[in-house]
């Protein structure tokens, strides 16, 4: 019983983390229609700015949050730069620009900080915090950031006059205009948010996977079963599919297949929610006219 | 409006179109389907590509982008009613007001809107996906009015209206005319409600402008009577 308390609790930390990047795919995906596959990698990049700026002597908080300032540039700057350009260009021209992206992100971290493994500090003490013994302090802490970065996406969507008009780009951009909305900004500023939300993902999952430019290529893929789960157009839903994804990924790895084989679970996911529900758990079901 | 061209890609569909304006006044723009009513109203807010002149209050806004047009006070009620299928009633119009600087205003003018159209009020919450086309014509009139604009462009604001309501519609939109001296330009199939309503008129055919003159006399006219009056 004990042991299945400790991996469902494991499994939500680790949830947490699935379910921002998944949050974040879903952001672009809204803007764009397109599952950014650069969406890990640029999570790392900005985790090896934060060793940086940790390395060089930086307090862990203001290292933090300067990161993830520093990420929602990137991601803005990516938009405008690399995006935007190919806006009107054929699904498999952007898909390409996506890889791309990937692979170029994935050898500069290589080419400035190495390919050899780091350890990435937490800020969360060695002890259990509030005598919790289930659950190592960073878990908790992870999934305690998780929650304050979920509910202030939630808040700022759902309450602010910019959220609403991201939410009115992301459905329609024509009427958008026509309203004085500035559509390439609120793109520019998707992309920034979604980058934050990955770095934030990236800080928190580094202590326990360890810093390599590689560290995101299996958690992209659990973050993108958990999309596709949640349906990948709807935020809730991929939050949902993150926290579940972590928890399945861990309750089978202990118990049933070991954890050599856990990656296959998210594949056999995706696979699995393709094939039976394409529109995920909590999207809205497309049907095109023939 | 001078020398106007526009089209979609290679296409040209307007042939040079000169028409103004006054301050304040309703002119209608009437024209068999195709004619390209619409297109005209899309070139007036760039949001197709054009060649020649466009003066609004003496600036020039020929190929400035959508969203700036917009901020000068341009609202367009679109072909197709542009709704915001997934964001509720209240939602569409608080995006009507999004580049508004006064925003104290926009609560009262949020009422107002209710007022000339009570049925969004009972509706607010409600996804605008959900509601029927009617409903959705009557949004994209109120979403375009908080805006605040000095110029409303309204594309068939009848479309699949009830002949009751597109009567109540078209008072309304007197009275937004006469109260607030929001000047309109008027796309319409039907042609009797329009020139009732507009002080000015115009006919478009294939591109081209083939007749302007007041409303009265538009309605006299015999090639405008046989086509588009049907009597
Ligand atoms: N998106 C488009 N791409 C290409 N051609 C278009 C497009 N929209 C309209 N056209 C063409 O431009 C011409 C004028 O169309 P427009 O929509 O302006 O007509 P309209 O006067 O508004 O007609 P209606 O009364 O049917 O609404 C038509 O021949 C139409 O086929
Ligand atoms: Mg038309």
């Amino acid at each position: 019983m004990d042991a299945l308390l400790f991996q469902v609790l494991a499994g939500l930390a680790t949830g947490g983390i699935y379910a921002s990047l998944a949050l974040a795919l879903v952001m672009i995906y809204q803007a764009t229609h397109l599952v950014n596959f650069a969406q890990g990698e640029m999570a790392m990049f900005t985790t090896y700015l934060a060793w940086s700026l940790i390395s060089a002597g930086m307090p862990y908080w203001a290292a933090f949050v300067i990161t993830i300032a520093l990420g929602f540039a990137l991601g803005a700057l990516i938009e405008r730069i690399v995006i935007r350009p190919v806006e009107n260009a054929p699904v498999l021209a952007v898909v390409v620009v996506f890889i791309a992206l990937l692979v170029i992100l994935n050898s500069i971290a290589g080419w400035i900080y190495t390919y050899t493994i780091k350890a990435f500090p937490s800020p969360f003490p060695k002890e259990p915090l509030f005598g919790i013994r289930y659950m190592s302090a960073h878990e908790l802490g992870a999934i305690g950031i998780t929650l304050v970065v979920l509910t202030t996406l939630y808040l700022f969507f759902r309450y602010t006059p910019l959220g609403l008009a991201m939410r009115a780009v992301a459905q329609n951009p024509q009427s958008s205009r026509l309203v004085g909305i500035r559509v390439g900004w609120m793109l520019a500023l998707g992309w920034g948010l979604a980058a934050a939300v990955g770095a934030v993902a990236g800080m928190m999952v580094a202590p326990i996977v360890y810093l390599d430019p590689n560290m995101m290529g299996g958690i992209l893929l659990y973050a993108f079963a958990a999309a596709l789960l949640g349906g990948i157009d709807s935020p809730m839903g991929a939050v949902i599919g993150g926290f579940t994804v972590g928890v399945l990924e861990n309750l089978l790895g202990a118990f049933v297949i070991g954890n050599e084989l856990k990656l296959t679970v998210a594949l056999v996911l995706i696979v699995g929610v393709l094939l039976v529900r394409p529109s995920g758990f909590f999207g809205s079901v497309h049907v095109s006219r023939v | 409006m001078r020398e106007l061209r526009a089209g979609y890609g290679h296409t040209r569909v307007l042939h040079g179109i000169d028409f103004a304006m006054e301050p304040g006044s309703i002119t209608a723009l009437l024209g068999a389907n195709g004619a390209g009513k619409t297109t005209t109203l899309r070139a007036l807010c760039g949001m197709v590509s054009t060649e020649g002149e466009v003066r609004f209050s003496g600036e020039s806004i020929a190929r400035r982008r959508t969203e700036d047009i917009a901020r000068l006070g341009i609202a367009h009620v679109p072909d197709g009613r542009g709704t915001f299928l997934n964001l509720t009633t209240e939602e569409n119009l608080r995006l009507g007001a999004y580049v508004r600087r006064d925003r104290r205003n926009v609560e009262p003018d949020l009422e107002r809107v209710y007022g000339y159209f009570p049925r969004l009020r009972e509706r607010r919450r409600q996804q605008a996906g959900t509601l029927s086309g009617g409903e959705q014509q009557m949004l994209a009139v109120s979403r375009a009015l908080m805006l605040a604009p000095k110029l409303m462009l309204l594309d068939e604001p009848s479309f699949g209206l009830a002949p009751l309501i597109v009567r109540e519609l078209f008072n309304i939109l007197r009275r937004i005319n006469q109260a607030e001296g929001v000047s309109m330009l008027l796309v319409e199939q039907n042609a009797a409600m329009a020139l009732e309503l507009a002080d000015h008129a115009y006919l478009i055919e294939t591109g081209r402008m083939v007749l302007a003159g007041s409303a009265a006399a538009l309605k006299q006219d015999d090639a405008v009577r046989k086509s588009y009056l049907g009597y």
